[in-house]
């Protein structure tokens, strides 16, 4: 039986969670895991957003943020479970994408780029100003999710690394399944039909500004899991999940990998969740670092890292 | 039989040039009318102003009858009106097939979280879109390419990929701009064949070619512009007669065209 894209996809990052584990000399190393998941995730609604539509956002940070306190205050001021809080953080944020997109996805140009910096920063600035809701930048508490004593009642008796690396796992397996089903569907045709050429999308009967605002809402509403996820994980989180570098992380991984392809922009999210951890020289100067992989990126694999191995790969097999 | 597409006094100007003045004429069911003329006397234009790409700065465009000057390419398309471009608009880094597929956008496209389910309703309308995408590349000549990236075929393909594109909206009224620009002699007859086809079916037709033999073969009626303005029309045996015409082309085109 021959696989679809789809299929080997999704098998290849099954196999790579399930079977990484086997590897780690520690049990420090699911938590690494988890966290290059948790980028994934976000990475994964970037690929929905550059890679299919084209369009660039500098602050999805800020649903991350969104996401992120929604899990912090929503179970605390609303007495919601912390699943539904993290539920009701993505629609929050699909509204707010909603309502930054639909003025500025009129217009052509970089316009998006500029106007998403500017709400990355004003969710930053709330995050940190309004010490009264979010205790400002010393962070807050997130409740713990749950799940993993309900587990354990059901005799599954996980560690809280090995959860959080498998939960934060299956997280992104369904976010990259959801991801490749649009790539192949007319929504999906549509998107990438603008970003090859918006006259001839129009011309067919793309409607371009529509179809662009929900590349957008969905992209916005993966950050926000995304930061959710981040936040439950770690029971704590401040406003740097919402911070300029954290967008400008989510962008340089979906390129670095290949922001065309899921598993292209996983493997980009892996490799730069790994690096400061692996080189922790690397961590004082992760602004200097992400900026040099971009240009490398940039001059040297306009189609990322992953696409040019396999071109590589393919080209010297044939 | 009524007019399915109708322009009147359409005109637009770019910084005191004046592209277009004054147009006007009309299509109808399963006619093909062509516009022809010298390089830069605002053939395109036109199609841009017709397709809703420019918004014309004076005049009016009728789609049976209703009144869509300037109106939105998508709603247009909605409305039947379908076009290829001169300067290749294709989806570079789509197969070929999922170029012709992108045609069928108004009729495969459905609800956001069907298709992000893969919910069988999104992939029974892509699978009816496909089948259809398939049998266009047919038509055209395509189908051996059908699973290549777009970007790597040659231009003469890259043209008869566009009016796959174009009939897979189903047109009532289909603008072909130099359809058979880059083709071969043999590829510019199938491109022929098949405009007469479709025109057979009912569709209204409007071309511009420079093939002048390709023109005065299949037109029903022929527009001449030149400088933006137009000066002749008719049957194809009265223009190329026109001693105007043959003023505008310098006689060369229009003796090409005789013999
Ligand atoms: N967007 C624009 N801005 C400024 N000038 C334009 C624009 N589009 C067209 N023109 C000008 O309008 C005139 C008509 O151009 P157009 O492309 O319509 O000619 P054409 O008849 O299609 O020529 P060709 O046979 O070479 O395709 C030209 O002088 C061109 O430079
Ligand atoms: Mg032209």
């Amino acid at each position: 039986m021959k696989l679809t894209p789809k299929q080997a996809t999704l098998l290849v990052l099954a196999a790579l969670i399930a079977l990484t584990p086997f590897f780690f000399p520690s049990g420090y190393y699911y938590r690494v895991g988890a966290l290059i998941f948790v980028n994934g995730l976000a990475v994964t609604g970037i690929v929905i957003l550059t890679g299919y539509a084209g369009q660039v956002s500098l602050g999805h940070a800020g649903f991350a943020g969104i996401g992120a306190y929604a899990c912090a205050l929503a179970p605390v001021h609303l007495g919601l479970h912390p699943a539904l809080a993290a539920v009701l953080g993505a629609i929050l944020s699909g509204c707010m994408a909603w309502l930054v997109g639909r003025p500025i996805l009129r217009l052509k140009g970089y316009y998006l780029a500029v106007a998403t910096l500017g709400f990355g920063i004003l969710v930053s600035m709330v995050l940190n100003n309004e010490r009264w809701l979010t205790r400002g930048p010393d962070g807050i508490d997130v409740p713990d999710l749950g799940l993993r004593g309900l587990l354990k009642g059901w005799g599954l008796d996980l560690s809280n690394g090995e959860f959080w690396y498998f939960f934060s796992g299956l997280c992104l397996l369904v976010g990259a399944w959801l991801a490749l089903n649009l790539y192949d569907s007319p929504t999906g045709r549509a998107l990438r039909a603008l970003h090859g050429s918006e006259i001839a999308a129009r011309v067919v009967g793309v409607d371009v500004a529509r179809a662009k605002l929900q590349a957008f809402v969905i992209s916005a509403v993966y950050a926000s899991f995304s930061g959710s996820l981040l936040a439950l994980q770690n029971k704590f989180v401040t406003p740097d999940v919402a911070g300029f570098m954290h967008s400008i992380e989510m962008v340089t991984m979906a390129v670095l990998g290949g922001v065309g392809s899921v598993l292209g922009a996983i493997f980009g999210a892996g490799i730069l969740t790994l690096l400061p951890q692996a080189l922790t020289v690397f961590a004082e100067y992760e602004q200097l670092l992400l900026g040099l992989v971009m240009m490398l990126v940039m001059i040297f694999l306009r189609e990322g890292l992953l696409p040019s191995i396999l071109r590589k790969i393919r080209g010297t097999g044939e | 039989m009524s007019a399915l597409l109708s322009i009147e006094g359409l005109g637009i100007t770019f910084g005191g040039l004046k592209a277009v003045h004054d147009v006007g004429f009309s299509v109808r069911e399963g006619e093909i009318v062509s516009v022809i003329g010298p390089n830069g006397a605002g053939k395109t234009t036109l199609f841009n102003m017709i397709s809703g790409v420019y918004q014309p700065g004076a005049g009016r465009v009728s789609l049976s009858g209703e009144d869509v000057t300037g109106m939105r390419p998508d709603l247009l398309a909605r409305r039947g009106l379908s076009r290829t471009f001169q300067n290749l608009q294709i989806f570079q880094s789509m197969t070929v097939l999922e170029n012709a597929i992108a045609g069928y956008h108004l009729r495969e496209s459905g609800s956001v979280l069907a298709d992000l389910l893969g919910l069988p309703a999104s992939r029974r309308r892509a699978l009816t879109a496909r089948e259809g995408a398939r049998a266009l590349l047919a038509r055209v000549g395509l189908d051996r390419a059908a699973e290549r990236e777009a970007g790597n075929l040659c231009y003469g393909a890259l043209k008869r990929l566009e009016i796959a594109r174009a009939l897979a909206l189903n047109p009532k009224v289909l603008l072909l701009d130099e359809p058979a620009a880059g083709c071969n002699a043999v590829e510019t007859e199938e491109i022929d064949h098949l405009i007469a086809e479709v025109a057979a079916s009912g569709v209204a037709i409007l071309l511009v070619e420079h093939d002048m033999k390709m023109v005065m073969r299949i037109s029903n009626h022929i527009v001449v512009l030149d400088h933006g303005e137009k000066i002749a029309e008719g049957d194809p045996a009265t223009v190329s007669r026109d001693p105007a015409v043959i003023a505008a082309y310098l006689g060369t085109e229009a003796d090409h065209a005789d013999g």
